[in-house]
């Protein structure tokens, strides 16, 4: 195990050093550690997370920040619309890491974790289907909630939430399942 | 021509699984590698898989989405050469809400009655899980009543029970032990029963919420779980008599759907399918949330990774989790079921009478929700069928900006493929059937 694990003693140090784990700083969320790698860097350092112990990727997911363009971030790290939320299991150490990749919307690709983590091969598809980030590589990246021919991205916050009219109901006024706005 | 440009093109791949005279070795055996986290020549030199059957060998046939063995509306589509599958494909999303996206628009008060409808055989895990995470948001994880936690515990382990017990039922009914399915029910049964007269409800409970659980335990409730128990306990030992020792019953499972430590870690399978393989890995004992580091019990594990395998870890941690009851029956400390906490919590129903500020923070609570601070968080605690994660990115407001759950079977399920791969269709039953997949979960 290399020297850049954290432990519960360098997180609660009162004037911390900058704690680092392959050259990119430490954060902390809520008691949890989290890194802000980039695009660039995001296969390598999972890459080096794996020799390090991170054996399992137990979720990835994203958000789309489309209506928090200001939101905190660690110095260094640029807004961008999408985020790739990466969350790694280490068995050996017990302990969890998790990853935030900025995505720009002009570009939403990534590349994929298959070849690491072939287990993210379904959450990569959902991620396409809710929020058509592309992953680059990805061996069937095809819808795999919504059906084949759906229009738009449904998790995106452009994305309208619609309604189906309720029958027999007197308020018509709802609005038909809603396509992108 | 790349996947982004085919995708820009608006030509979207289809979802089903590809003849195989439209994939390459290459494509073959990169899923069968990266599983095994080695290279295609490696994997090749394995000889898994056939790579020179032609289409004219093989044919694909679909089974489900209304097959009664899958559980729901479970596709799967099989390629078969005579009775051997030798490629296997899970289609999903007939059940798909969008429960991610009607989560964002529910308030956190609001919230459990969204997430308990995804695990609908563990809905007090989903409701926890959800409740966990918003807490860690507030801030307040810290300071839930003993009472609210050990609560917590006892309808978890009684939930644990059930759903495998569920399990046990429709693992009997899939291999044709169709008396099991009846005992499992009524077992079930039991356990929804004393559910209905805490919670009111027998599924769906939406009881566990943030700051604590909805109401104290009823009167009686002590006799009733003990009662469940002592009924449960001797039927137990009934099921091993028809099912565990008996010789049709381990034909069927034993060597069937096996999966080793390597695949299960890294399709990132937990639960019970990771334990068969050996692998002591329980979110209980090795992350432990509420007070499961100051409860006895054991990890059960299994050596070989097959279908018996994870049927006989399933039956004995139901003895575990009666232990766990025992020892909160012991243990359950009187206080406050949920925090003090006005800008959480409703005021008490008698505060209401006497009190203009209770009656606005009631008011308020119910109308507006209350507020998260800015942040994102992950939680996961161990459910019947694996991790299941919530991850909410909270904007301040009174909703979640992103609720995510980290499904097991969503997960467990790309397990399958790998399980079935050289098996014979007849024991494609006996597989789905082990994986122990709730749809509803899968599709959210």
């Amino acid at each position: 195990m290399s020297d850049s694990t954290p432990t519960e003693q360098e997180q609660t140090a009162p004037t911390p050093e900058p704690v680092t784990v392959h050259g990119l700083p430490l954060t902390d969320s809520r008691g949890q550690a989290v890194l802000h790698p980039s695009r660039e860097q995001y296969i390598a350092l999972v890459k080096k997370l794996l020799d390090d112990g991170y054996a399992m990727c137990v979720d990835l997911t994203a958000v789309d920040y489309l209506l928090r363009p200001g939101r905190p971030l660690p110095d260094g790290i640029v807004h961008e619309r999408f985020e790739v939320v990466v969350n790694l299991l280490s068995l050996r150490d017990r302990t969890r890491l998790r990853l935030r990749v900025q995505v720009p919307e002009s570009d939403p690709t990534i590349a994929t974790l298959f070849d690491l983590h072939p287990g993210t091969e379904a959450m990569e598809r959902e991620v396409y289907d809710m929020f058509g980030i592309v992953f680059t590589d990805h061996p069937d990246l095809t819808r795999i909630l919504m059906p084949e021919d759906w229009d738009g991205h449904p998790l995106r916050k452009d994305y309208d939430q619609g309604r189906i009219p309720v029958q027999f109901s007197a308020d018509s006024s709802a609005t038909a399942v809603g396509g992108a706005r | 021509m790349s996947i982004v440009d085919t995708i820009r093109s608006g030509n979207e791949p289809e979802q089903g699984l590809q003849p195989r005279s439209e994939l390459t070795a290459r494509e073959l055996l990169r899923e069968v590698g990266s599983v095994l986290r080695m290279s295609e020549s490696e994997a090749a030199r394995l000889g898994e898989v056939p790579v020179d059957a032609g289409d004219d060998q093989t044919m694909i046939i679909n089974m489900g989405p209304q097959h009664p063995s899958t559980h729901g509306v479970l596709r799967l589509m099989l390629e078969l050469q005579g009775e051997e599958v030798l490629r296997c494909k899970p289609i999903i999303g007939y059940l798909h809400t969008g429960m991610e996206k009607t989560g964002e628009s529910l308030t956190y008060m609001q919230g459990g009655t969204n997430v308990t409808r995804m695990d609908y055989a563990s809905p007090l895990n989903n409701e926890l899980v959800f409740s966990l995470a918003t807490e860690k948001l507030l801030g307040i994880d810290g300071d839930i009543p003993e009472r609210a936690v050990w609560m917590r515990m006892l309808l978890s382990e009684l939930n644990r029970m059930s759903s495998h017990l569920l399990f046990m039922a429709t693992n009997g009914m899939d291999l044709g032990a169709v008396s099991m399915m009846i005992y499992g029910w009524r077992e079930r049964e039991e356990v929804l029963r004393f559910f209905q007269k805490v919670t009111g409800l027998r599924m769906n409970h939406n009881f566990i919420r943030p700051g604590g659980v909805a109401a104290d335990l009823p009167d009686g409730w002590r006799d009733d779980v003990l009662r469940l128990l002592d009924v449960i306990t001797p039927r137990l030992d009934e099921y091993d008599v028809l099912m565990t020792g008996q010789p049709i019953w381990r034909e069927r499972l034993q060597g069937v759907g096996i999966i080793t430590e390597q695949e299960a870690l890294a399709l990132g399978a937990t639960g019970p399918i990771l334990r068969s393989t050996g692998v002591a890995w329980d979110l209980r004992r090795d992350q432990p949330y509420l007070r499961y580091s100051e409860v006895e019990f054991d990890v059960i594990v299994g050596s070989y990774g097959d279908a018996f395998d994870r049927y006989a870890i399933r039956l004995n941690e139901i003895r575990e989790s009666m232990k766990i009851v025992r020892q909160v029956l012991d243990r359950m400390p009187s206080g406050d079921y949920r925090i003090q906490n006005k800008k959480v919590t409703p005021p008490p129903r008698a505060r209401i009478d006497e009190s203009m500020e209770a009656l606005i923070h009631h008011f308020k609570i119910f109308t507006e929700g209350f507020k998260v601070p800015e942040g994102e968080t992950y939680v996961a605690i161990e459910s019947p069928r694996g991790e299941i994660g919530c991850y909410i990115a909270s904007d301040g407001s009174a909703t979640p900006y992103r609720m995510h759950v980290r499904a097991p079977s969503f997960v467990n399920i790309q397990c399958m493929p790998h399980m079935l791969r050289g098996g014979l269709v007849a024991d494609a039953v006996a597989v789905i059937s082990s994986v122990d997949p709730v749809l509803g979960e899968v599709d959210r």
